[in-house]
């Protein structure tokens, strides 16, 4: 049941963009800094292969131009 | 003792990931704000009135902006106005208003009967607190009675009861908090430059080229000012080096950490000074024109024992003088004494010594709560001065608080035994100069000072004092060697007030408990680490009968027949109190700046001449009150001269030895204020910290066999304890070193620490005493 936080780098000029991605993504929760070009993203998943589904679905959005995890916790359900 | 906070795993996780997230973002940019963060929980569509005011933790005096609606504090978030903070928090401050509505707020007074607490009114509490007191000095005398206030005082709150106790009353038995981080601090400006707080100002940041961190683990304790030192690393390349006993998050975020045995920074500061001169790197025009040498006492003790006094010799010695005392601090003798190696005390002395590189040093407790801590602070301000490099932007030794108020009410305003808000009881001349403010008989204010705090608490437990009103602190939680003191408070015939706003352990030793309002729900102003003097309005109502602090005294002095000297009004008794109070500090070395000016911006710093703030004090160019004719004065001494003190290594009160082999020291976290009475009661704070932990090397734990979570008891000379184990967490002692943090009520390890003090300050040592550590 993994629980992970992100640094994400958006490209030049695609904060924006990039927040509205990830905030469209059901396991996301996005907090993106207000003046720096940086996103925090914290993920939450079921499951392994939930996770490595939502891994491919980041890697897929455009206006990422780096993704650095931070922390993962692999947390059971209450 | 200890029980695990029952919380929602998964969320409390989340939360953890995020607030990873926004650390390490808050590293790697430094100045970075997350609005959303800032404004989470605010309801859709609300209409905030965001009101200015300091933060109510820390003493590097944030500014904040406070959003209410409907009588309620919602929201808060950094003034982007204020130039201590440029619109930051750190995490105490986003949640600092939480504090205000934790479920169990004291809202009515509570008055011990028969052993429990019964309610009463106000009118009642307030009437019974006045005739103890005056049946107090009646049948054992007006030094029977005392008041224990706080850093976290407002000036008016600290103004009121020194005019009450020392002006009124007539007596000294007025002490603060303050004695237990900032005293040496004071002590040491006095002795260096005869005048207290810092000659430079938040902005050397922006201008020097070094930062030396002497035992300030500031990533943790003043994170705010910690990000705009990272800011400058990225923007020009600063260095910064920590110079401490443990690593810490700002070891970990220096671009140097040297670590020291504890207590041997006596020895590795004295040999940068000798390292200075013998590489010729001295200022010899500054030193020249703007130095004494000195030299004091030695051997003095640790105050161990009850009734200790000690009073300085101040000896005028020549510059050839100390530096034949200095030979005794090469770089390899100190490096035998401090485990710190010679190349690294010489590339210590190289940024000092490198006529073009502006250093600034920060320190905070590890100095100060030292047993030889103002001789520390004099060995720091030597470094400074024999280099020049003071009072000018970038160059600065720079006395970092850790409370709202320790400077603006403790050593501003003076409550202190020894201090009255302009000058010492012991001088005529500054008796007479505030018996007239106060409108009391010279008489009244007595010319010896009584108690300092320790000795204070000695005094109750011994049966000298009988009556002790404590505000805004939590002595039972942060005295040393507390059993001693907690007895003694609860001993028959005392009779203890506690002003507060949670209940606390010190609650529980008090006869009667007047609920107190909090920063806001008051009018008030705070003095910040760089002499800042920040206002804040009453935002919204206290809750049920809580009061002022500073209406407490006043109604108080009023029923013990003082009308006259408090004749202010309800609606106006701050600006009347602040507007009397500027009149102790007329004149161009300590003018206030008027409430107006206050009210207007993100406060002021006094020196406040002629419509404007003294950034630098000493220096000509910044400094009006200056008149010599040089580029600098330091005008706290008559020949406008600092002194340079010559002061040895002496080790500290207790050391490990075979029976009790490590070292303990204790200290904060960033998550909690002081004794966390009211970050616990912030879910997300709590939640983040919820227990205290001893921190233990990596191989004393390997060898024996505790990993993290384990329960390890400590035992020193006063008792045990027993908590559990952190290993390779957040902060790694040396080897044959344990950290304890105290915010932790409910593992008290002020229990076992030792009231040794620095003879000069009175400040207790905190930081060293010899403990024994076995798995449980």
């Amino acid at each position: 049941m993994p629980i992970k936080s992100y640094l994400v780098h958006p490209h030049d000029g695609k904060k924006e963009v990039l927040a509205h991605a990830l905030a469209a993504i059901t396991e996301c929760e996005v907090l993106p800094a207000e003046n720096k070009d940086v996103i925090v993203l914290v993920t939450e998943t079921d499951t392994k292969i939930e996770e490595e589904i939502l891994k491919e679905k980041l890697e897929a959005i455009p206006s990422i131009k780096l993704l650095a995890m931070v922390s993962g916790f692999d947390a059971p359900k209450n | 003792m200890y029980q695990s906070v029952q919380t929602n795993r998964r969320s409390f996780i989340k939360k953890m990931a995020m607030l990873s997230a926004m650390t390490a973002a808050a590293s790697m940019f430094p100045g970075i704000l997350f609005a959303e963060e800032q404004e989470r929980g605010i309801p859709e569509g609300a209409n905030l009135d965001w009101k200015k005011t300091p933060c109510r933790f820390c003493g590097v005096g944030c500014g904040v902006l406070v959003g209410t609606e409907n009588g309620k504090a919602i929201a808060v978030k950094g003034d982007p106005k204020s130039p201590v903070n440029k619109g930051l928090c750190c995490v105490k401050g986003y949640h600092s208003i939480l504090a205000l509505y934790g479920k169990d707020r004291l809202t009515k007074p509570l008055v011990k009967k028969n052993g429990t607490y019964v309610e009463t009114s106000m009118k009642e509490a307030l009437d019974l607190v006045a005739s103890k007191m005056q049946e107090t000095i009646k049948d054992h005398g007006k030094d029977a009675v005392s008041i224990y206030g706080s850093g976290q005082w407002t000036i008016p709150d600290g103004y009121a009861a020194s005019k009450l106790f020392k002006g009124c009353i007539g007596t000294n038995n007025v002490e603060a908090n303050a004695r237990l981080c900032m005293a040496t601090a004071v002590t040491g400006f006095l002795t260096s430059f005869g005048i207290d707080e810092p000659m430079g100002c938040y902005e050397d940041i922006d201008h020097a080229d070094t930062f030396v961190l002497w035992g300030n683990n500031m990533a943790e304790m003043h994170p705010v000012l910690f990000s705009r030192l990272l800011d400058q690393r990225l923007k020009r390349g600063v260095k910064i080096i920590d110079f401490a006993t443990r690593t810490t998050r700002t070891s970990m975020a220096a671009d140097k950490s040297i670590l020291f045995n504890p207590q041997s920074d006596l020895a590795v500061g004295n040999a940068i000074c000798y390292e200075i001169i013998k590489n010729g790197w001295t200022n010899d025009q500054f030193i020249e024109a703007h130095c004494n040498f000195n030299k004091g006492l030695t051997n003095m003790g640790y105050g161990l024992e009850d009734n200790y006094k000690f009073t300085d010799k101040p000896e005028k010695i020549s510059f050839e003088d100390y530096k034949n005392f200095l030979e005794d601090y090469t770089p390899e003798k100190a490096s035998k004494i401090s485990g710190v190696s010679v190349k690294d005390i010489k590339y210590l002395a190289t940024h000092f010594g490198d006529p073009n590189k502006k250093v600034m040093s920060f320190w905070c407790m590890g100095p100060n709560q030292h047993s030889r801590g103002t001789w520390m602070n004099n060995i720091i301000y030597n470094i400074h001065l024999l280099t020049g490099k003071i009072s000018e932007p970038g160059n600065s030794p720079f006395s970092l608080t850790g409370q709202p108020s320790a400077c603006g009410t403790v050593r501003e305003v003076g409550t202190l035994t020894h201090k009255l808000p302009h000058g010492v009881v012991m001088n005529k001349e500054h008796r007479e100069f505030a018996a007239k403010i106060w409108d009391v008989p010279v008489e009244n204010i007595s010319p010896k000072p009584t108690y300092h705090t320790v000795e204070m608490f000695r005094a109750l437990d011994r049966g000298d004092i009988r009556f002790m009103w404590i505000q805004v602190t939590n002595p039972m939680v942060t005295m040393p060697k507390l059993k001693r003191y907690r007895d003694g408070a609860k001993k028959e015939g005392r009779f203890i007030v506690v002003s507060d706003i949670y209940p606390t352990p010190t609650t529980d030793i008090a006869d009667v408990i007047l609920p107190s309002a909090m920063w806001i729900e008051r009018e008030g102003m705070y003095g910040n680490s760089e002499r800042r003097t920040q206002y804040f309005e009453q935002m919204i109502d206290p809750p049920g009968e809580a009061m002022s602090d500073t209406w407490q005294l006043i109604e108080v002095a009023k029923r013990m027949g003082f009308e006259k000297q408090f004749h202010y009004k309800e609606e106006t008794h701050i600006s009347e109190i602040y507007n009397e109070y500027r009149r102790h500090h007329e004149g161009k070395k300590h003018n206030m700046a008027p409430l107006e000016v206050l009210k207007s911006q993100p406060g002021a710093m006094w020196p406040y001449v002629d419509g404007k703030s003294t950034q630098w004090r000493f220096n000509a160019k910044y400094d009006p009150a200056c008149s010599n004719g040089k580029d600098f004065h330091f005008y706290g001494k008559k020949d406008g001269k600092a002194v340079i003190w010559q002061r040895p290594y002496e080790p500290a009160a207790e050391e490990p030895d075979a029976e009790y082999p490590y070292w303990l020291c204790t200290g904060r976290v960033v998550e909690h204020w002081h004794t966390g009475s009211m970050t616990r009661r912030i879910p997300v704070l709590h939640q983040a910290m919820p227990h205290a932990y001893v921190e233990l090397n990596p191989g004393d734990a390997k060898r024996m066999q505790i990993r993290t979570g384990d329960m390890v008891k400590l035992t020193t000379r006063r008792g045990s304890i027993t908590m559990p184990a952190s290993v390779n967490e957040r902060g790694v002692p040396a080897p044959m070193q344990v950290f304890v943090p105290f915010f932790d009520e409910n593992m008290l390890i002020n229990d076992i620490t030792l009231d040794s003090f620095c003879p000069i300050s009175k400040e207790p040592d905190y930081k060293k005493c010899a403990v024994k550590v076995e798995k449980a």
